[in-house]
């Protein structure tokens, strides 16, 4: 008989090794995440799967099932989170969604869709940051990094080659290129690397192809990030 | 029957094109003249904000002249509405925020292509512009967001509806954009 952990009153199977969030995407539940995708290590730092396991709140990228967890996926407090966090990733950046190529596609926007989320609540940064368009074909906005290491964590883990590295802390944080003057020119990523299409907001592009689908024709205005994100990350589930 | 609400409407720091998407609930505006009527709007040329139900705004806040007539729609208005993303977040206008005003004025009165006697406007009838463009969040309380770039006419007619109803005000999924 296998484990289980009960997730809003659902009883759920687990395996040993597997995080809150590996089993609840197993069984299709959806728990709003930006920085963990099931290919990679966990990270845990968005917070956006931050679920009640027992009385307390944890990232469910990273907290571990374990047999007996009653855990709340579902509450109004818990959504009432998740949105102040995206509105606060909203501010820290500059996410002018009518800009962006990535718009319609971008996997911040589309929590924020999730969330029902309409405005940003907190007074803006408008953090003065740098574009980098010095790569043939690939492109970094720093205005919309979210910090959440995925393009590390692809470079590192599936391009072995260590392209991205987040340095600084706090205000100062930022994301770096590892190349001997700093430009993405001057490194070894390529087109096809893992690393230049894992960015879930519009930081990392790749150019001459932001305007292919017609805006309002794009991902999440068509389908909610819940099912989007159960469709690919249930089929490729388990590292 | 009930009394007509009464709505204002302006544009801050915005290029009207929410006022247009407005416009885009086409003949339904037939209907919603019986529930409304509008006082300050481009539609009436009214110049000031008289007491209102609802103060839509568009755009955000970008000299001292917006910050004015933005207390004046929450002085006089119920419920105060963002309209639009550069309300909500000061969109494409903020995007003057990385650059230091001065930069931004030089860049177009000063060193632009083809200035002919340059120099940078100081009638004292120009409000002063703001160091930044900010959401009007920043500035007074808003009682409800219509995102988009602009918002569709169907979330005007959808939230119109809802106040008119007396329902409380809510978008379905397939109405929010951002863009």
């Amino acid at each position: 008989m296998s484990k289980t952990i009960t997730i809003d009153g659902k009883e759920i199977p687990y395996e040993d090794g597997q995080t809150i969030m590996d089993a609840a995407i197993a069984a299709d539940i959806y728990i709003p995440h930006l920085c963990h995708d099931p290919d990679y290590e966990p990270h845990g730092s968005c917070k956006l799967c931050t679920v009640n396991v027992n009385g307390r709140n944890c990232s469910a990228c990273t907290f571990p099932a374990l047999e007996g967890q009653n855990i709340i996926n579902q509450s109004a407090d818990l959504e009432q989170d998740r949105k102040r966090i995206t509105q606060m990733l909203f501010v820290e950046g500059n996410h002018f969604c009518p800009s962006c190529e990535k718009t319609g596609d971008c996997q911040l926007q589309g929590v924020a869709y999730y969330l029902d989320m309409h405005d940003n609540h907190f007074p803006h940064f408008f953090a003065n940051r740098e574009m980098d368009a010095s790569h043939p074909d690939i492109l970094i906005d720093h205005n919309r990094c979210i910090f959440c290491n995925l393009c590390v964590r692809a470079s590192q883990e599936k391009d072995h080659k260590n392209v991205f590295a987040i340095s600084g802390r706090g205000m100062n944080k930022h994301l770096i290129v590892n190349s001997i003057t700093g430009k993405l020119k001057d490194s070894n990523i390529h087109i096809n690397d893992h690393a230049a299409h894992i960015c879930p907001t519009g930081a990392i592009l790749i150019k001459r192809t932001g305007y292919k689908v017609p805006i309002g024709e794009r991902t999440y205005d068509k389908q909610k990030i819940d099912a989007v994100a159960l469709a690919k990350e249930n089929k490729h589930h388990g590292r | 029957m009930a009394a007509k609400l009464r709505v204002a409407t302006t544009s801050l720091a915005g290029c009207f094109g929410c006022h247009m998407s407005f416009l885009d609930i086409d003949e339904r505006m037939i209907e919603l003249a019986q529930h409304v009527e509008f006082d300050r709007s481009p539609i009436t040329d009214i110049e000031h904000c008289g007491p209102c139900d609802i103060g839509l705004i568009e755009g955000g806040v970008c000299n001292s002249e917006n910050v004015h007539t933005l207390r004046e729609f929450r002085k006089n208005c119920k419920v105060l509405v963002a309209v639009g993303a550069c309300a909500i977040n000061g969109g494409l206008p903020a995007m003057r925020n990385h650059f230091k005003l001065e930069d931004c004025l030089n860049e177009s009165y000063i060193d632009g292509m083809g200035l002919e006697n340059a120099q940078i406007p100081s009638d004292p009838e120009l409000p002063l512009l703001l160091d930044n463009v900010h959401p009007i969040h920043e500035i007074v309380k808003v009682d409800y967001y219509m995102p988009g770039c602009p918002p569709s006419g169907d979330v005007f007619w959808s939230f119109l509806s809802d106040i008119i109803a007396g329902r409380e005000p809510s978008l379905p999924y397939e109405l929010v954009h951002f863009d």
